[in-house]
């Protein structure tokens, strides 16, 4: 085993960099996307500040049905967008492009979820103050949420990184890709079992950090 | 400054409609701080949601100084609503900012000038006794501060009314007592008018010198708080002031 793990060690190293910045990258962008769908799913949803069913329902509906295509699919369907995009279909960077589209949808109804957690009366209360609906969104709502937001970040983080592992099977470079090429195709059971350790340690530390990030600015807590 | 008339307010609920005022007319003058008493489900909430703007009327109108408070939108509507402070039987307070932040809130909403802000924050701490608690959180405070920075936070635009849902309701009787006694303060040091709903005869009696007895979605009886305590016309007064036994046919 420890003759094994001198010997991957460079490569392991690298593709854990590899499956980081890939997962890290696709958070940023599936946030840029799905926080604003989150918001607006929210709003315009029943008793929401902008309430509008017909939109509701119909973007409810889009956001469903990218979240129900299964990622490996999704990932295929669109390589000739992702070319397009940036330039060509495989490795890492071409990778973030099916797993910022992938996990937009899902990073979106997390949000709607935290921001439902918000007490009306507190909305209320800012509405009477004055307050314009694009103060109660980013005031009010997104404000008081940020513990619940901290606890979904984390969520998706992992849900992103285990699809990463799967990008990783078809050309996307990463631990993924290690543990097929190396476990699967030339049958190296240890390195295997190293890459999921590594997969293991990650989400570990993913869940504990942000966790008690979260415990720690929630101020309800005294 | 206030007047309601012919307001009626419906709710179409999932059993039918529900009428939770009838056809209300009542005037608010300034300085007075006028109580709004009845049993639970009478409409008080709604009458109050009414006049904050939060519920708009099904028939009827509301208004302030002659300015009917539901034809009102956008930024019209953002400058009345600062006219008015409210506070919520449950606080309504964010809970991820400070005592100070929570008072400061509306008028950073505004967009004030922030040392100006601070100034006038860290006075009204003060008017309300909380100076201490200014760094602390929501979650820290007793139900009666939490009440006060409420008010303090209600009264930050300088409001020339103060709109309260059950203000008291969910203190104990000293903490009631020290609450209504801001109250009275600020009605007379600030020169507000204030609106207090409640269910507590005594909240009445402590400091309204105008009373409306609410019964089933209409008003039975208002005017001056003694005389109308002095002589309770309706059955519904009656049986607050505790004359009448409950369920006596
Ligand atoms: N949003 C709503 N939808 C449907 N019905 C409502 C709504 N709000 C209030 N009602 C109904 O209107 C009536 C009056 O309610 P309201 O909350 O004004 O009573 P209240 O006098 O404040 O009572 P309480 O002392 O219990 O707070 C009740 O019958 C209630 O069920
Ligand atoms: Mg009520």
């Amino acid at each position: 085993m420890i003759e094994t793990i001198q010997k991957f060690a460079p490569l392991l190293w690298e593709n854990t960099l590899v499956t980081l910045g890939m997962v890290g990258a696709s958070t940023l962008f599936a946030y840029l996307l799905g926080l604003p769908m989150g918001v607006l799913l929210r709003v315009t949803d029943r008793g929401g500040i902008m309430e509008n069913h017909a939109f509701n329902s119909a973007f409810g509906w889009v956001v469903n049905i990218l979240r129900s295509l299964p990622f490996i699919i999704l990932m295929i369907s669109i390589s000739p967008f992702t070319r397009l995009l940036v330039g060509k279909a495989i490795g890492p960077v071409a990778a973030c492009v099916p797993l910022v589209i992938g996990a937009a949808p899902f990073v979106a109804r997390l949000v709607e979820t935290s921001l439902a957690e918000i007490d009306t009366g507190m909305i209320e209360a800012a509405k009477c103050m004055g307050a314009t609906n694009w103060q109660i969104i980013s005031k009010v709502m997104v404000r008081e949420s940020v513990p619940s937001l901290i606890r979904g970040l984390s969520i998706s983080t992992i849900t992103i990184l285990g699809y990463s592992a799967m990008a990783g099977a078809i050309g996307g470079g990463g631990l993924g890709d290690v543990a097929i090429r190396y476990g699967q195709h030339r049958f190296e059971p240890k390195v295997m079992l190293l890459t999921i350790i590594l997969l293991v340690i990650i989400v570990c530390v993913i869940q504990i950090v942000f966790d008690r990030l979260s415990t720690r600015l929630d101020k309800r807590n005294r | 400054m206030i007047e309601i008339s012919h307001l009626t307010k419906k709710f179409n609920d999932k059993s039918g409609e529900v009428t939770a005022l009838h056809d209300v007319n009542l005037s608010i003058g300034r300085g007075d701080v006028f109580g709004i008493i009845g049993m639970s489900g009478a409409g008080k909430s709604t009458l109050l949601r009414c006049l904050s703007t939060l519920e708009t009327p099904t028939s009827g109108t509301v208004t302030l100084d002659g300015v009917n408070l539901h034809t009102l939108s956008g930024n019209d509507l953002i400058q009345m609503r600062r006219r008015m402070g409210v506070v919520f039987q449950g606080y309504n307070l964010l809970m991820q900012r400070t005592v100070r932040q929570n008072v400061a809130f509306p008028l950073s909403l505004a967009g004030g000038d922030p040392a100006e802000t601070a100034r006038r924050t860290s006075e009204l701490l003060e008017l309300v006794g909380l100076s201490a608690k200014a760094d602390s959180y929501p979650s820290q405070l007793s139900g009666g501060q939490k009440q006060r920075v409420a008010i303090a936070r209600a009264l930050s635009t300088s409001p020339e009314v103060l709109l309260c849902d059950e203000p008291t309701s969910a203190l104990d009787s000293l903490t009631t007592k020290s609450v209504l006694e801001l109250l009275r303060d600020i009605n007379r040091k600030l020169n507000v008018t204030i609106v207090i709903i409640t269910h507590e005869i005594a909240v009445v009696k402590a400091i309204c010198n105008k009373v409306a007895v609410i019964d089933a979605s209409e008003f039975v009886e208002w005017g001056d708080t003694q005389e109308i305590f002095a002589a309770p016309k309706s059955r519904m007064t009656r049986q607050l002031l505790g004359y009448e036994v409950m369920n006596d046919d």
